[in-house]
């Protein structure tokens, strides 16, 4: 036993980086909405790429550890309390059994990642541990955690073990030890409230009306109420097409911005359909979707254009410093 | 299909991490063969990078990974992964009158309660039960893809005498396998969802799966030929379908 659910917060479920290959059959990919956060979750408890962790959303559960864990939480800061003690965010730490583990007041953010060195102990579902909520299939049970449930874990790696050796579990322990290093915030993606985020053209841009083309990137958008893992509705002008246009349904992906014929933008997020038939006005940079889904409903965004190319070097330093970030990490040493 | 057919592509990204091989501007039968002659050569030929496909009525997507594809930050992602699926293009249209397309037969109980609005599509299309379901088995339904809910078929061919509107009042439960038809299209429900079509039958198969091999029963690119079944059919292939 690993894991036992108290509270259960807004919207706890597993996830990982996503189900990919099953599109083709109308099977979405799910996964974190923050992948940069879910990433670094796992590097910090020695955890392979592929494991599972909580997505936890704005207010956070409350849990109880039944076993001595080894584990790390990152992401937004939703103020993490354990057994009455301010948990550092970015850096593996050792709970003892017993130990509570509570949020409060969101800080920054929306979205924050508990990653469980040894990772849990759930069945992969076609190749993910991702909670499939429309479906009702995969991460635990195919539903977001409840009172009462017990998550089951492994228990820590080898490789966890050996990053924060002091979690062995010495008996005279203190119920919360944090590392004393972590990674440099330098590497991560530019986390801010009311961000402005790179998009490249969607493959629809041009049919828009010149002044749908000049608001697009001039004007700011406030994220509405009705958004969620499947897409951000976005308030603020309305955009048209030059002309009407019936569009044949194909692909959308993460970060696609389509706008539906009354004309208010949607942002796909994690949870998107695998395919859509409303125009494509731009896509957001990869690297940018992190920020994105730790924007809170209420707060504006606006877009800024870049080239395709400029969005995939992007994505290639990013990869870089993930690799250097994972260096590091094993050298235990603040980079 | 003409040689130069093939030729008539237009390739364009969709953000940093897909590119879309658009076929035609049509829903149509020789577009979607296209579709397929290029889908099924993708699958059989990934390349470095490649994520995975979502082929579509007249196009397919193909999802890479721009860190991987650019063998770790030495080319350029996008010009490498475009150089490959034109040569893919042109190797896959030599190749593109390959396999005939999987028939997929599926067979439906229109039977009282499994088809609750058959007597209504009847009324509507002013004709008989039985001419439904003559008209309904008849056809040969073409897979142009799957979406909206996992092994969802987006079926072309239904006989237009069919045609009916969806219900006013959508149901708030409709039972997987449910076999509807809503305005010019049929479909087949493949889990339990709320939905507002005529459902007219049900097939005993189960569409979807998560812990088959292949999750959907249908792919983008199979025909379906839709059979009738007794009650009695129905509960024995539900049996074999769901068992053990």
């Amino acid at each position: 036993m690993g894991l036992e659910i108290l509270k259960p917060g807004m919207l706890t479920t597993l996830q990982d980086r996503g189900r990919y290959g099953h599109q083709k059959e109308g099977i979405i990919t799910s996964g974190a909405m923050d992948t940069f956060a879910c990433r670094v979750a796992n590097m910090l408890t020695g955890n392979a790429a592929d494991e599972a962790v909580l997505e936890i959303t704005l207010t956070g559960p409350t849990i109880r550890f039944t076993e001595d864990q080894l584990i790390a939480l990152t992401g937004a800061d939703l103020s993490p309390d354990l057994n009455g003690e301010r948990v550092a965010m970015w850096r593996p730490f050792f709970v003892r059994k017993g130990s509570i583990l509570s949020f409060g007041a969101p800080l920054s953010g929306c979205r924050s990642y508990l990653a469980v060195s040894g990772g849990f102990d759930l069945p992969k579902l076609m190749g993910s541990y991702a909670t499939y909520l429309q479906a009702g299939i995969g991460g635990f049970q195919g539903r977001a955690l409840q009172v009462g449930d017990r998550i089951p874990c492994h228990g820590p790696t080898p490789a966890g073990i050996s990053l924060f050796p002091q979690a062995t579990g010495a008996t005279d322990m203190p119920d919360y030890t944090a590392a004393l290093w972590t990674p440099d915030p330098q590497f991560y993606p530019a986390y801010t409230s009311n961000p402005t985020l790179r998009a490249i053209k969607g493959p629809e841009f041009e049919r828009f009306s010149d002044s749908s083309q000049e608001q697009i990137w001039s004007e700011r958008f406030q994220v509405s109420a009705q958004s969620d893992r499947m897409g951000y509705r976005l308030q603020g002008v309305s955009l048209h097409l030059s002309e009407e246009a019936d569009l044949i349904s194909t692909a959308v992906t993460f970060g696609t911005v389509q706008v539906p014929p009354e004309g208010t933008p949607i942002v796909l997020m994690a949870d998107h359909q695998t395919t859509g038939g409303y125009p494509r006005i731009l896509q957001v940079v990869s690297v940018d979707l992190p920020i994105l889904a730790q924007v809170v409903p209420g707060q504006t965004i606006a877009f800024e254009e870049v080239s395709l190319e400029e969005a995939q070097q992007l994505y290639i330093r990013q990869e870089q410093n993930l690799t250097q970030l994972a260096l590091a990490i094993q050298l235990k040493h603040n980079i | 299909m003409k040689q130069k057919d093939m030729q008539l592509f237009r390739l364009y990204p969709l953000g940093d991490s897909a590119i879309t091989v658009q076929f035609g501007e049509s829903i149509d039968k020789a577009t979607h063969a296209k579709v397929r002659a290029f889908s099924t050569y993708l699958d059989r030929h990934p390349f470095t990078g490649f994520v995975e496909q979502v082929p579509a009525y007249t196009s397919v997507t193909v999802y890479y990974n721009p860190w991987e594809a650019s063998e770790r930050g030495f080319y350029n992602p996008y010009t490498r992964v475009m150089e490959q699926l034109q040569h893919m293009l042109k190797v896959a249209r030599e190749n593109d009158k390959a396999a005939a397309p999987r028939v997929v037969e599926i067979p439906v109980c229109y039977n009282g309660s499994f088809g609750p609005d058959l007597e209504y599509v009847a009324r509507y299309t002013k004709l008989t039960p039985q001419e439904v379901i003559a008209s309904h088995t008849r056809g040969k339904y073409q897979v142009y893809m799957i979406g909206f809910a996992p092994g969802f078929p987006y079926l072309g061919g239904m006989a237009k005498k069919l045609a009916t509107p969806r219900k006013k009042n959508p149901r708030p439960r409709i039972p997987a396998g449910s076999v509807g038809i809503a305005g010019n299209q049929t479909g087949i429900y493949p889990i339990e969802t709320p939905g507002g079509w005529q459902l007219i039958g049900q097939t005993p198969l189960r569409l979807f799966d998560p812990n088959r091999e292949q999750p959907s029963l249908l792919q983008a690119g199979d025909q379906v030929k839709f059979v009738a079944i007794s009650e009695d059919e129905f509960w024995e292939r539900k049996e074999q379908a769901h068992g053990a």
